[in-house]
């Protein structure tokens, strides 16, 4: 990816983006489904909007998914 | 715009009915749940520190000293909200969420014991190198960078332009931020989005950019 498309991608912002405090609200429910396999995507557009765009929210996801798909460890 | 609010539970899954009953109870069989969700609490804050320690400036030592404060500061977080967890997840789900968000917080706090950079600096010439714009492609974006500089100084608010610059241009962690400026997530990130969507404005309006077509729902 150069530059430009970085910058691009950086700079755009999605409408259906929920914020952080309501992607937190629910994020719990979003991993488990999205740990199951279900369309969390499509359930959450919002949220799964939110989480790419949000570093911070995204790192909390990934680390709540690892949990869960690691909880035997 | 809010997404479909999740439903309420109809009744809970036996294991999270077993932690919700041995919590809200007392005497021996709570010590004995608080102990066990502890240990519990313990193992993905370290799990969650290992994983994250690679992109941070902590290691050994601190980085075990950080697990142990996220999970005892989660479990105070769990007591103290049990009465909000609603069923919509499993028990120990709801209990990873908050354990996660204090490892976050945690590595937040410890970033201004070595900050990388002072919270007021404003090294523009990192700008390129942030988004992979290559030196020796300078004449194709030197344009480009100027005009969101330009646009940064006369589109952004004050709180804006300071949300953007340390975050964007001094590279601050955005949990940091939060915690320099005693503010919190939501408030940063909004303040963040607003930005970026006034600063992509600019850029397209001068034509540096094509005009957003973001889907809507």
């Amino acid at each position: 990816m150069n530059g430009y498309s970085e910058l691009d991608r950086f700079l755009r912002t999605d409408p259906r983006d929920v914020g952080c405090t309501q992607a937190m609200e629910i994020l719990h429910v979003y991993a488990e489904l999205v740990a199951a396999g279900e369309p969390a995507e499509q359930r959450y557009p919002g949220i799964a909007a939110h989480l790419q765009a949000c570093g911070p929210c995204g790192e909390d996801f990934d680390g709540l998914l690892d949990a869960l798909r690691n909880e035997a460890d | 715009m809010v997404d479909e609010a999740p439903a309420a539970a109809d009744r809970l899954d036996p294991e999270s009915a077993e932690w919700l009953g041995a919590l809200a109870g007392q005497g021996p069989q709570r010590e004995a749940a608080l102990a066990r969700l502890h240990e519990m609490l313990l193992r993905i804050a370290q799990r969650e520190c290992r994983r994250r320690g690679p992109r941070l400036r902590v290691t050994g030592p601190e980085l075990d000293d950080l697990a142990y404060q996220a999970a005892a500061d989660a479990l105070v977080a769990i007591t103290r909200k049990l009465g909000q967890f609603r069923g919509e997840s499993r028990f120990t789900t709801w209990a990873y969420k908050y354990v996660i968000l204090e490892v976050s917080d945690k590595i937040g706090r410890h970033f201004w014991r070595h900050p990388a950079v002072p919270l007021d600096a404003e090294d523009w010439d990192r700008l390129p190198d942030r988004f992979g714009f290559e030196p020796a492609r300078e004449a194709e974006w030197r344009d480009l960078l100027a005009a969101l500089r330009r646009a940064v100084d006369t589109e952004l608010s004050p709180r804006q332009r300071q949300v953007f610059v340390a975050i964007v241009v001094n590279a601050v962690p955005l949990d940091a931020l939060v915690i320099e400026l005693g503010s919190n997530r939501g408030a940063i990130y909004k303040t963040l989005f607003d930005a970026r969507r006034k600063l992509r404005a600019a850029l397209a309006a001068n034509g540096y950019m094509g005009h957003d077509t973001a889907r809507r729902s």
